[in-house]
C-alpha cells in the first residue's frame, strides 16, 4: 500500500533497482523489502545477481538506477552512515593473507569501531569458536581454504551490526562450523535484533533459518515470500523442487571467476573514462 | 585517527615481515651508484666538478623514493585482486582516513628504505657538507615519498589490475626519474630538456637534497618546498576523490 512508504519497521528498502554492466544487465529492476529484526535469504542460481545487489545494498557499487534505503539512509548519499549500519561477510576472499589471523581480527577491529574493552576477550571467544585460536598467530597465507573461510566468518562476526550482509557465507563450510554459525546468528538476532541478510545456493539452510526468502534469477526477483509460501506456490515438497521449478534445470555459468573477472575488467574500462 | 594509525601500522607488519623485499629494493640504487657513481668518476672529475659520486647519490635517493613509494602507492591493485581492499571500503570509517593511513605508511617505508640508501652511498664514500642538515634532509625524504605514494594510490584506484602498470612505469615513472637532474646537473643542459625537468615534481625533491646535503642548488630551497608541498596536496586531492569512488 502506498502509506506503507516510509515504513519505520522496514530495515532495507529497495525500489527498481538496476545495475548495467556495459551491456550486460546484472540486476533488472527488482523491488523488495526487509523487515527490521527479519532473517532475509536470497536466492538464486550462479550469476543470478545475488552478490551484485548486496554490493548495492553495501555502498560497494553505484546502483544504475532506482533506489535503496537501509536503515532509513540512502547508500548513494550517505555512505558513511550507511556503513556504521552493517556488516559484511563477503562471498570472496577479503583477508589480508601477508599477516597473521589474530591481525586480521584486530585490524577488523579498529577499523570496524569495536569497543576497545572487551575486545580482546571477543576476539578470543571467536578464533575458539571457530577452531582457530591455536593458529592465531599463523599467517593466514599458510590456512586451508576451509580456515580462512572460518577466520572470514568470525572477523565479520566480531562487530554487532544493526544489519548483517551474508553473501554465501557457508560456501565451502564445514557443517559443525555452518551450524554454529547459525546458532550465533539466531541468538544476535535474538537478543539484539540484529537483521540477518544472507544469501545461500543451500535450499535447506534457508529453509531452516529464513523467515522469508526471495529467489533471483537473470537479476530478476521470481519469487518472494515465507518458505512456506513459496513452496506452496509451485506446489513443491521441498523448498529446492520449488527452487528449480522457478529457476529451471540449465546449468549456469560460474560466478566466481570468469563473470568476475569480465565485470572487473569492464568497471576498469569505465573508471579510465571517467 | 584510529583508522589512519591502523592501516599505517598494516603496512609497517607487512614490509618489517619481508626482509628479502627490503634488500631486493636497495640492489637498484647501489648498483646505479657503483656502476654511474664510480663508472663517470673520472669523466666528471676532468670536467671539474668534483666528486660525481657526492653528485649522483641525492639523485639516487630521489629515485630510491619514487620507486618505492609508487610501488607502495599501487599495492592498492594487490588489495583490489587478493579481496582485502573490500573490508576496508564497507568499513564504517571515512575513505579518506583509509587511504592517509595507507599512503602514511607506504611513505614511511620508501624514507625508510631511501635512509639506507642513504647509509649504503656514506659507506661508498658520500659525506654530506654537515650532519646537522640530516634531520632536514629525513622531513623532505617524506614528503617526497607522500607525494609520490598519493600518487601511485591515485594510479591505482583507477585501474584494476596490473596490465596498466608497465605502461606507467615506462611512460611516467621512468621518464621522471632520468629526466629530473638525478643523473647530471641542470645547470647547462638543453632548454627543453631544463623545461621538461621543471615540470617534474621530482626535480625538487632532488634539488632539495642537493641544497641541504651539498649546499649547491639549482631552483632554490623555497622554491623546492613550495613544489613539493604543492604537488603533494594536488595529489592527495585527486587520489581521494578517486579513492573514494572505488567500487568493488
Amino acid at each position: 500500500m502506498s502509506t506503507e512508504t516510509a515504513d519505520a519497521s522496514a530495515m532495507i528498502e529497495v525500489a527498481d533497482l538496476t545495475k548495467k554492466f556495459g551491456d550486460f544487465t546484472a540486476v533488472d529492476n527488482i523491488s523488495f523489502s526487509v523487515k527490521r529484526g527479519e532473517i532475509f535469504a536470497f536466492l538464486g542460481p550462479n550469476g543470478a545477481g545475488k552478490s551484485t545487489t548486496i554490493k548495492m545494498l553495501t555502498t560497494l557499487l553505484r546502483p544504475t538506477s532506482g533506489s535503496i534505503r537501509l536503515n532509513g539512509l540512502d547508500p548513494t548519499k550517505d555512505a558513511l552512515a550507511v556503513r556504521r549500519s552493517f556488516g559484511i561477510v563477503f562471498q570472496d576472499p577479503s583477508l589480508d593473507d601477508q599477516l597473521t589471523a589474530l591481525e586480521n581480527m584486530e585490524i577488523h577491529g579498529a577499523l570496524y569501531k569495536v569497543p576497545a574493552k572487551g575486545r580482546r576477550e571477543k576476539i578470543e571467544d571467536l578464533l575458539r569458536f571457530v577452531d582457530l585460536w591455536d593458529r592465531r598467530k599463523t599467517m593466514v597465507q599458510k590456512f586451508s581454504g576451509g580456515m580462512r573461510r572460518r577466520l572470514e566468518i568470525a572477523r565479520g562476526l566480531l562487530h554487532h551490526p544493526t544489519v548483517i550482509f551474508l553473501d554465501e557465507p557457508t560456501l565451502g563450510l564445514d557443517p559443525q562450523t555452518r551450524n554454529q554459525m547459525w546458532a550465533y546468528l539466531q541468538q544476535m538476532n535474538k537478543d539484539e535484533g540484529t537483521t540477518v541478510f544472507f544469501s545461500t545456493h543451500y535450499m535447506e539452510e534457508a529453509d531452516r533459518n529464513a523467515q522469508r526468502i526471495a529467489v533471483i534469477d537473470h537479476g530478476k526477483i521470481v519469487a518472494m515470500g515465507s518458505p512456506a509460501e513459496v513452496k506452496a506456490s509451485q506446489n513443491a515438497a521441498t523448498l529446492e523442487d520449488a527452487f528449480l521449478a522457478l529457476t529451471g534445470h540449465s546449468i549456469r555459468e560460474e560466478e566466481g571467476s570468469s563473470a568476475d573477472r569480465m565485470r572487473t575488467v569492464i568497471r576498469g574500462m569505465q573508471n579510465r573514462r571517467r | 585517527m584510529s583508522t589512519v594509525y591502523i592501516m599505517w601500522l598494516r603496512q609497517m607488519i607487512r614490509y618489517f615481515r619481508s626482509p628479502p623485499r627490503i634488500v631486493a629494493a636497495l640492489a637498484q640504487p647501489l648498483l646505479y651508484m657503483l656502476a654511474f657513481g664510480y663508472g663517470f668518476g673520472a669523466i666528471y672529475r676532468m670536467a671539474g666538478q668534483g666528486s660525481y659520486l657526492s653528485f649522483l647519490a641525492p639523485g639516487i635517493l630521489g629515485m630510491s623514493i619514487l620507486f618505492t613509494s609508487i610501488f607502495s602507492g599501487m599495492e592498492l591493485i594487490w588489495d583490489r585482486q587478493f579481496g582485502f581492499l573490500k573490508e576496508t571500503l564497507a568499513a564504517p570509517v571515512s575513505r579518506i582516513t583509509v587511504m592517509l593511513g595507507r599512503t602514511a605508511g607506504g611513505a614511511t617505508v620508501a624514507t625508510f628504505q631511501a635512509a639506507i640508501v642513504l647509509a649504503l652511498a656514506m659507506l661508498l664514500g658520500f659525506r654530506p657538507q654537515s650532519w646537522l642538515m640530516l634531520p632536514g634532509t629525513l622531513v623532505v625524504m617524506f614528503v617526497v615519498a607522500l607525494m609520490f605514494t598519493t600518487l601511485g594510490t591515485w594510479f591505482a584506484a583507477l585501474l584494476s589490475d596490473f596490465q596498466g602498470f608497465q605502461m606507467i612505469m615506462n611512460f611516467l615513472v621512468m621518464p621522471m626519474f632520468f629526466l629530473s637532474g638525478a643523473m647530471f646537473p641542470l645547470d647547462h643542459v638543453p632548454r627543453e630538456l631544463q623545461f621538461i625537468a621543471r615540470c617534474d615534481p621530482l626535480s625538487y625533491g632532488i634539488d632539495a637534497f642537493r641544497t641541504l646535503l651539498l649546499g649547491t642548488s639549482h631552483f632554490g630551497l623555497l622554491l623546492d618546498a613550495a613544489v613539493l608541498v604543492g604537488v603533494t596536496t594536488l595529489f592527495m586531492l585527486g587520489a581521494s576523490r578517486a579513492f573514494s569512488r572505488i567500487e568493488a
